[in-house]
């Protein structure tokens, strides 16, 4: 079985987030990024499958800018073995919206035919929780989102999923769509013999217009601020004072 | 315009706060349908309909629905979207999980998280783990959404909207309900909760996040935690308070041992009171904290538990 995972170049996630004073978005020029953490264990996840002999090939998919390339090298190095970068945009701060990318990897799939695909719930910087979803709607598939433990079996996979009241566990037909959640795994760090390696690794480039997708967003962002900042309150000097504070305030 | 609530019902009984919240931001927009699925919510199809802005219930009592599934629930709520111009959800993990289905089912975008609706087309979401608030405008056809429901003040109830029970799940044999796992517990659920008391790192174990459990108690408050405490073992994920757990808003909030990362300010800045208690007067925490206490948790805790 083949397993695809698409991986998502996003901010760093320890890089202060600044947005830009006219309104227009978040500054993301000269600013350290990664893959969005919720696609390396994604990969790892993809990873440790091919290693326990329950798929043959991993192969890691970007859509983004060019620059995306050194976030499929990433995924390269953790151990995939082969990537597709789909050149979408030259703008930095243009976000490919998720029904775009389900778009393209649903026509992706049709072409690699996996039999599985693994993804990242939801990426840090548009916070959208979609892609996968939508891909597993295009594709007619069935889907199993916020994973934290995943049993593929023959023509089924089990999965227990993050929910509000604590766990669920399905069953779904393979071919599936996964999405996973932080406790599914801790992604590997690459080693530095890997990294090396990873640079010889095929790495095909695409665009969208290879798959009859139009990359036109659908929703207009007019406007990017600051949320409002609370003010800091007080310091008090005691636990008798915090007590008649609360009192006071009628909070207890 | 109208639109379809679908309502987030778990085992028959109704997230009847999460509901009435996320009503509170689609009244404005036209007629609510609010849909309930799953066979068994006869009851929580009686409640939806005394909620407030609720013109009709629409009653899907088919096996199929149960666990709300996303492949037999998308495929249902796909059917009746052309005669809507919404279709919303309290953000809960059930909608989270249906609603982009649907979305890409009807060819149009998701909008995640919404937390303001400007108008019938503009709508404000965070972005960047609550660092950004990002106003958009959808021209699509139909608009599905999730809604952030902290920031709103539930409907009340008292209102008798008729019932309508309508069509049987084509079963689409793609997933199977196992099992749920579900802490059971005597508190108040989490996101709405009047009273919150949340643990961080500075708990150092999980024997000792007993401390905040028996404050909790103390003020029949639901238990958070941070996501530092949940990846140190100390509490379960379904605890977590922040961009990746829950979105609180309570009367009160309480964050102890608890640095105040963004990602965790990002679940619970809009608490009407926050009361911080760190050992570290250099904590980000205590820049949104209404009454800030320096002081050792194993100290303040106990004579705080005893003094309320």
């Amino acid at each position: 079985m083949k397993v695809l995972v698409p991986v998502k170049r996003v901010i760093d996630y320890n890089v202060k987030v600044r947005v830009k004073a006219d309104g227009s978005g978040v500054d993301l020029a000269n600013v350290k990024m990664s893959m969005n953490p919720f696609d390396e264990i994604a990969v790892e996840e993809a990873i440790r499958l091919r290693e326990a002999g329950k798929v043959e090939e991993v192969v890691a998919v970007s859509i983004g800018v060019k620059q995306a390339q050194e976030t499929l090298r990433t995924a390269l190095a953790m151990g995939a073995d082969r990537a597709i970068l789909v050149v979408a945009s030259e703008d930095v701060h243009q976000d490919i919206e998720p029904l775009a990318v389900a778009k393209i990897l649903a026509a992706i799939v049709k072409e690699e035919n996996p039999g599985l695909v693994l993804c990242g719930k939801q990426a840090i910087d548009n916070d959208m929780n979609a892609t996968g979803q939508m891909l597993s709607a295009l594709l007619g598939w069935s889907q199993a989102t916020f994973a934290s433990d995943v049993s593929i079996d023959g023509d089924h996979a089990t999965v227990t999923r993050e929910v509000d009241g604590g766990l669920q566990t399905i069953k779904v037909k393979m071919p599936t769509i996964i999405s996973v959640d932080l406790r599914l795994n801790e992604p590997r760090y690459a080693s530095l013999p890997n990294i090396m390696k990873a640079k010889k690794k095929p790495l095909d480039e695409k665009t969208p217009a290879d798959y009859g997708v139009d990359v036109t967003p659908r929703l207009n962002v007019v406007k990017t601020v600051e949320p409002g900042t609370r003010k800091a309150g007080i310091i008090v000097k005691s636990v008798d004072e915090l007590v008649a504070k609360l009192k006071e305030a009628g909070a207890v | 315009m109208a639109v379809l609530l679908l309502a987030d019902v778990t085992n028959g009984a109704l997230a009847t706060d999460a509901v009435a919240k996320a009503l509170a931001a689609v009244v404005p927009l036209g007629d609510v349908h609010v849909l309930v699925a799953g066979q068994g919510g006869d009851a929580a199809a009686a409640e939806a309909a005394t909620l407030t802005g609720v013109s009709k219930v629409l009653f899907a009592p088919d096996h199929g629905f149960c666990h709300t599934l996303a492949e037999p629930v998308a495929d249902l709520i796909v059917g009746m979207g052309a005669d809507y111009t919404h279709i919303a959800a309290a953000g809960t993990s059930d909608a989270k999980n249906v609603l982009p289905r649907v979305a890409a089912l009807l060819d149009v975008m998701m909008i995640s998280e919404v937390v303001t609706v400007i108008d019938a087309e503009t709508f404000e979401r965070p972005i960047y783990a609550g660092n950004a608030i990002q106003t958009v405008t959808s021209s699509d056809k139909v608009k599905v959404m999730t809604i952030r429901t902290a920031g709103f003040e539930a409907v009340a109830a008292g209102n008798a909207a008729p019932v309508e029970t309508i069509g049987t799940a084509a079963s689409t044999g793609l997933s199977e309900w196992v099992e749920d796992k579900v802490a059971a517990s005597d508190r108040p659920e989490l996101t709405s909760a009047g009273v919150v008391v949340s643990g961080g790192r500075g708990l150092g174990s999980q024997a000792d996040f007993a401390l905040i459990e028996k404050l909790a108690d103390k003020l029949g408050a639901a238990v958070g935690a941070s996501r530092a405490a949940v990846d140190s073992g100390y509490a379960p994920n379904d605890w977590q308070v922040g961009q990746t757990g829950k979105v609180v808003a309570p009367n009160l909030y309480v964050a102890v041992g608890i640095s105040g990362a963004i990602q965790h300010l990002a679940g619970m800045k809009d608490s009407k009171i926050i009361v911080a208690i760190n050992k570290d007067e250099e904590a980000p925490i205590f820049q949104v904290a209404d009454y800030g206490l320096v002081a050792d948790l194993f100290d303040a805790l106990p004579e705080l538990t005893s003094k309320l």
